[in-house]
């Protein structure tokens, strides 16, 4: 019965909404809304296994190498400028300045160093994601709970133990934090700097349709990157509970 | 023993930089002073790179035609013009986006049949990227106002409504059976127990919804050509005038650093009343 009833709960809403797009777009003639059912058949023949292979991986590819980049190079920056003092206050205002500045302003930027291939999107990719992950992996470092850093100094743990298991761990909640911010960012990225200069991807592929008028493969592009994203969110949040249980746990036990 | 060892009864932080030498500790510099020299290190980097044979200086201009060409864009009326589109689209969007996550978000937030069944939807929707909705606002409005609106609107939303359901959710059960009991209807428990409770979440949210906007209002100016600071970027850009496309850069940056500070007072503000800092919602 509780199985039902949470299935039901997940799940009705958006079978009502579905259905309501469904009837009430049926004998749509509008050409910018046509009926649902044209799309989710369109959706079938626009995605298929060749433009999967030459438009979506490839995109969600350079969205996997940028993330990745960012979130190794965003950490170890992080507790280096979180550890070292002077150079924590000598790089804030330069950090908080390139944290503010739109990420996509910096496309056409960074076409004119790297072209317009793989490497420059990858590179807006990076330059958007880098930022909330290194100034949230500071503030964590920085919020380490300085009880626990004397206890570490006293058992002399030594540098890198210390930073392994006693700074690395408290600040991995606001780490997670900035990564989660970083992965919305990435996919907004990886759209766009498909949309300014590309000649594959999933960007490309949407804006392209909507230039040439095919407003029902426009749409299906449109839901498969609505799917890409929540899909990727979710696929955070497990990657979330898995490294955080502990966390999680505390917080729910205090509350 | 030796001197820098560490001394539980002098009160020094144990694991503070041992000094090198026996002297006494240099006093340390002011982080004021070491943020301002960041700062200026990181303006003659620009300044020296492109004279060196590392960088392009078409590609990368040195600070100083950089800041030449800023003051050649303060004094014209079109760059003017286009900063005040970008933040009235700016402004607008936030303005929607808080009024409809705000409103919608205390309804489906006391409501708890609601909150349930909508719970899947609004995890679904949330993460869809707003960028996705370009062509749509291409189609549907061109190259106007409302296409940013669209835009900004849809990324700002989620921010505010998702903050202010953890703010409906956190509300005491001890002071809801409290209102309860006192016979308070559903409106003063709505005005006098979920408001104040969720207001220093609403406020989380708007900060965060401040900065999405602005970043979606200068990309769907610069995507879709909507008027503003982001089209005058991609004009640089195309006309291949470097110099500008910094300039206008620099400025898009600094309009972040001004909506951060700006929320960032406002929610001091507003929050005075609140007895501590409260931490952004876990979702």
């Amino acid at each position: 019965m509780t199985v039902l009833r949470k299935a039901l709960l997940v799940l009705g809403l958006p079978a009502v909404l579905f259905a309501v797009w469904w009837l009430a777009s049926a004998g749509s003639t509008s050409f910018y809304f046509p009926p649902l059912s044209e799309i989710v058949a369109e959706f079938g023949e626009t995605w298929t296994a060749e433009r999967w292979r030459d438009d979506v991986l490839p995109s969600v590819a350079r969205l996997g190498a940028g993330y990745a980049a960012s979130c190794v190079a965003g950490v170890a920056l992080g507790l280096l400028i979180g550890r070292v003092r002077w150079l924590f206050h000598a790089t804030e205002p330069v950090l908080e300045f390139a944290r503010a500045v739109p990420p996509p302003v910096l496309v056409p930027v960074i076409m004119l160093f790297a072209g317009i291939g793989d490497g420059m999107k990858v590179a807006v990719i990076v330059s958007g994601c880098l930022w909330p992950i290194l100034l949230n992996t500071v503030a964590g470092v920085r919020s380490v709970e300085p009880v626990q850093l004397d206890t570490a100094a006293a058992y002399r743990l030594g540098r890198t133990r210390t930073l392994a298991t006693v700074v690395l761990p408290g600040a991995s909640p606001r780490i997670v934090t900035g990564m989660r911010q970083a992965l919305a960012i990435g996919v907004i990225l990886m759209v766009i700097s498909e949309m300014f200069a590309a000649q594959s991807g999933l960007g490309f592929a949407i804006v392209q349709f909507q230039r040439s008028y095919a407003i029902p493969a426009m749409w299906s592009g449109i839901l498969l990157l609505g799917c890409l994203g929540a899909a990727l969110a979710a696929l955070f949040t497990v990657f979330d509970r898995a490294v955080l249980h502990w966390y999680h746990r505390q917080r729910t036990e205090e509350a | 023993m030796s001197d820098d060892s560490p001394d539980a009864l002098s009160g020094k932080r144990l694991h503070s930089p041992r000094p090198r030498s026996k002297g006494p500790r240099p006093r340390p510099v002011p982080p004021l002073l070491l943020g301002a020299a960041g700062v200026a290190a990181a303006l003659l980097a620009g300044q020296l790179l492109p004279l060196t044979p590392l960088v392009n200086p078409r590609y990368f201009p040195t600070t100083g035609a950089v800041l030449a060409a800023l003051a050649d864009d303060l004094a014209r009326a079109e760059f003017w013009r286009a900063l005040g589109d970008t933040l009235v689209a700016w402004a607008a969007g936030l303005a929607i986006a808080v009024a409809a996550g705000a409103a919608l978000g205390i309804l489906i937030g006391s409501l708890p049949p609601v909150r349930a069944a909508t719970a899947s939807t609004i995890e679904f929707l949330r993460p869809i990227p707003s960028v996705a909705l370009v062509p749509l606002a291409v189609l549907l409005f061109g190259t106007r106002l409302p296409s940013t609106l669209l835009l900004v609107v849809y990324a700002a939303f989620w921010q505010v409504l998702v903050q202010i359901l953890a703010g409906v959710r956190d509300v005491d059960p001890v002071a809801a059976d409290t209102a309860k009991s006192l016979r308070l209807t559903a409106w003063q428990r709505l005005t006098r127990l979920a408001w104040p409770t969720a207001l220093p979440y609403l406020m989380t949210g708007v900060r965060l919804a401040a900065t999405v906007a602005l970043v979606l209002a200068v990309t769907a100016e610069l995507v879709i050509g909507s008027p503003g600071l982001g089209h005058e970027i991609a004009v640089a850009q195309t006309s291949g005038a470097a110099e500008r496309m910094y300039a206008l850069i620099l400025v898009a940056g600094a309009l972040g650093v001004a909506v951060n500070l700006g929320v960032r007072a406002l929610e001091r503000e507003v929050l005075a009343w609140h007895p501590a800092v409260r931490g952004e919602a876990q979702w």
